[in-house]
């Protein structure tokens, strides 16, 4: 009945939103089965109805758009990518709740218009791995944008979704201040969350009689009283099993909602993973090795995480990989025995999940912000190009348009941005 | 008299491979169109018989190796797996870079490759059987690089030419390791080459820089030359036209706009890995490279390059398989990690096609080599079986 009723209301939208019709399409809704002669139609930046030809009411006012058999798929959802050169925490302290990545981010790299060659829409832009702690990350929408701003994704009063980005193992390990063992790691983030818990009973205190003068505000506890709340979720880097484990710990010990983030010896404590119900954003790679915690990497996480039940996505960790080629890093899980629903499902709402977004983004569903992808074939095939990229039914990017496409395969001038004063741009 | 040869061969410390069949859906010989159930005979690690299955009868007995699609063992033409190791720990298994001096042509790859390091059977599994491995591309002349058969027993067993190149880096990537600036580093090679020159026509030359040194300018083997932008690849071609040695280059991720230059030169291309992060000097880079080589008519091979960090090493087939899905036709790709990639390392004799008398290399697919969800299920070097699994 509620179903039926939200139905309605969608028909009575505002009229002066165009309509869209993509039709005669493979469609992939992620949330439900494949549908070989598919229709998707986007009123303005949402998706109004999805399904097979013949089964969706099309609007009498609709541009309609004949894919001829090409595929459509969910825009893809990146959980970890350091596209942007933003950057969080300095060199002065291991743990740094209060800086924000996106106040580093430069929205006119030229990473951003290549994410979208590659079909992704939502980005977890992230701090870097050589802190405890080192800030709050950017769930960032991949709109054509002028500002950094133009990329936030907004939740009730004007909250800024994004992370908290954690890391364990050698990575934050240096000289002091920074912690010198993996025992000190855990040591000085456990006293740091007990602080977190202490300034938010203070305040709760506080809000429960308002007397006196409020406590002190402080941005880092802030952000921190809100991973305790869990509605900032912890994106937390760990390789090794025993760093694993000890995020498991963490978790429990103060009720965290925790992303494991790469989770590369992730096969060697499946069963704990699974057993704590513990999502896992995966990095998919060529070869084992370049450092320590990646010499036990395994070309099978993806698929002995997803029959453990674990909720699996995969990730770019760009530059480690290619936002361009995010859809070879699921085929690569394929290649090593991800199922290739499990393996779409990783791009897409599985990392809608880990980001606290499944309600906006990462299937085709009715209601749905209109990020999707055009493809020229199966997705996983090696020859399958992305055609389109749409950001809430914007075209994002056009295989077509030689401006866009110089930055799908590369070439003089993909190093830029903006058209720059190339000498003999596309000489012989 | 040749009975007792084979006699020796078995009582050596190499084990003597098995016979072996391998058996194809789809076999591409490299050496004409693809045989549809192909069959391949070896013998004593070499290549006994080649043609369809009506025509090579495999003697009972003999084990059979089947595939879906099987091709020449792959080859790497540019790497430098062996000298850098999967800990990438500094000391330990780091040799790829002395930073002793700017100018070491002396240091031999064979010196510092270590068969045993995990990486190599790791590519193996791949298909890969052949790599010219060496001297990373750091400093303005940075070493050797030799060609290895991926056995992994010793460097001397496994070696098929060495030294195989002569290593030389211009640009970014060796500046501020001795010259600072492009103009000293041109200035620097070319006393280099002058004072090889003169001591060749003097009967001076002496020493281990001076032995390789004349490797190069007396044709015996090729400087290979990384150079990335238009400018430092049209530098490289300066110095060859000013000392008319042979010369390849290497990583090239701007050699299109060079290819009237490269081509009256003959200057073949050692193209960087397809997925190379597209900064720095690389930042033109286009993964349209190989199939615009291709189509100019300039020979090129696939490499797997240098990696500093993770992932530590690539895995060349999958880069050819970028090329692929942007435009180059498989052919074309294939031969540039065979038969095309042997005959610029100057080892085309012995491998690279399926020939009857060649090494018995060959890599065997469970599908389409270039798909990213196919697996190598075998590898087979000298009739040997490397690797045989789903990778």
């Amino acid at each position: 009945m509620l179903f039926a009723l939200a139905a309605g209301l969608c028909l009575l939208a505002p009229q002066t939103e165009p309509v869209t019709v993509y039709e005669n399409a493979v469609i992939y809704p992620v949330s439900g089965p494949k549908i070989e002669r598919g229709v998707l139609v986007i009123r303005g930046n949402k998706i109004e109805s999805v399904g097979a030809a013949g089964a969706v009411t099309i609007p009498a006012d609709a541009k309609r758009v004949d894919l001829n058999g090409k595929v459509l798929i969910p825009g893809l959802v990146d959980t970890h990518s350091h596209v942007g050169g933003g950057d969080g925490a300095d060199e002065s302290s291991p743990i740094q709740p209060d800086a924000k990545v996106w106040e580093g981010i430069d929205v006119q790299n030229p990473d951003f218009i290549r994410a979208a060659a590659g079909g992704l829409t939502t980005i977890n832009i992230m701090p870097g791995s050589g802190h405890l702690m080192s800030g709050q990350t950017l769930y960032a929408k991949n709109r054509k944008a002028r500002t950094v701003e133009d990329l936030f994704i907004l939740g009730e009063n004007g909250w800024i979704y994004g992370g908290l980005k954690m890391a364990n193992g050698t990575n934050p390990i240096g000289t002091p201040p920074f912690p010198g063992t993996r025992s000190k790691s855990a040591a000085l983030i456990r006293q740091k969350f007990q602080e977190a818990k202490d300034y938010q009973k203070k305040w709760k205190d506080w809000e429960a009689k308002k007397e006196g003068e409020s406590p002190d505000r402080d941005p880092g506890l802030d952000a921190m009283v809100e991973a305790l709340e869990g509605k900032r979720i912890v994106q937390h880097h760990t390789h090794r099993a025993d760093d694993i484990l000890a995020v498991l710990r963490l978790k429990q010990e103060f009720g965290l909602k925790v992303v494991l983030q790469h989770v590369s010896e992730g096969i060697l404590v499946a069963d704990e993973i699974a057993k704590t119900n513990t999502p896992c954003s995966i990095i998919v790679l060529d070869a084992p090795g370049g450092k320590l915690e990646a010499v036990n990497y395994s070309s099978e996480t993806g698929r002995v995480l997803e029959r453990q039940g674990v909720n699996v996505a995969i990730h770019t960790d760009d530059g480690i990989t290619e936002s361009r080629l995010f859809l070879r890093s699921a085929a690569y899980a394929v290649r090593g025995g991800m199922t290739e629903s499990g393996a779409l499902r990783a791009l897409t709402l599985s990392g809608a999940e880990m980001l606290g977004l499944e309600k906006r983004v990462g299937s085709l569903e009715p209601g749905k912000d209109a990020d999707f992808v055009v493809l020229s074939g199966s997705p996983f095939a090696t020859r399958t190009r992305v055609l389109q990229t749409f950001v809430e039914g914007a075209l994002r990017f056009d295989f077509n348009d030689p401006k866009m496409r110089v930055y799908a395969v590369g070439g003089p001038g993909a190093g830029h941005a903006v058209e720059p004063y190339l000498c003999c741009k596309g000489g012989n | 008299m040749i009975t007792l040869f084979a006699a020796l061969a078995i009582l050596s410390s190499t084990p003597a491979a098995e016979n072996l069949a391998i058996r194809a859906e789809i076999l591409h010989t490299q050496e004409g169109a693809p045989i549809k159930n192909g069959v391949v005979l070896i013998e004593d690690g070499k290549i006994k018989a080649v043609g369809t299955a009506e025509q090579v009868t495999i003697p009972t007995g003999t084990r059979v190796l089947r595939a879906a699609v099987a091709t020449p063992g792959l080859i790497d033409a540019r790497s430098t797996l062996g000298l850098t190791g999967i800990y990438n720990q500094q000391g330990h298994d780091q040799d790829q870079q002395d930073n002793g001096g700017a100018v070491q042509p002396e240091l031999r790859a064979m010196d510092a490759y270590n068969p045993r390091e995990a990486l190599i059977s790791y590519v193996r599994s791949y298909g890969i059987t052949t790599v010219n491995t060496g001297h990373a591309a750091g400093s303005l002349m940075s070493g050797q690089t030799f060609v290895v058969k991926l056995h992994g027993r010793t460097p001397d067993a496994d070696s098929v030419k060495s030294p195989s190149f002569v290593l030389a880096t211009l640009g970014p990537g060796s500046l501020g390791r001795g010259p600072g600036t492009r103009a000293k580093q041109l200035s620097e090679l070319r006393d280099v080459f002058r004072g090889a020159q003169r001591a060749a026509k003097a009967g001076t030359a002496k020493g281990q820089k001076a032995d390789a040194l004349q490797l190069v300018i007396t044709k015996k083997i090729p400087l290979l030359v990384t150079a990335y932008t238009a400018q430092d690849i049209a530098s490289a071609l300066r110095l060859k036209k000013e000392f008319g040695f042979d010369m390849v280059l290497d990583g090239g991720a701007e050699a299109t706009t060079m290819a009237a230059e490269l081509r009256a030169a003959k200057v073949p291309v050692f193209i960087h890995p397809l997925m190379q992060r597209p900064n720095g000097e690389a930042q033109n880079l286009s993964y349209e490279t190989p199939a615009k080589l291709n189509e100019l008519g300039i020979a090129f091979a696939f490499t797997s390059g240098y990696e500093g960090y993770v992932p530590k090493v690539r895995v060349v087939l999958m880069e050819a398989a970028v090329a692929v899905a942007n435009g180059l036709a498989d052919a074309d790709a294939l031969n540039g990690l065979t038969l095309g990639a042997a005959k610029l390392l100057g080892i085309e004799k012995r491998t690279g096609s399926l020939a009857v008398g060649k090494d018995a290399d060959l890599a065997l697919f469970d599908g389409d080599p270039f798909e990213y969800t196919s697996h190598c299920t075998a590898t087979v070097i000298d009739g040997k079986v490397v690797w045989e699994g789903k990778r």
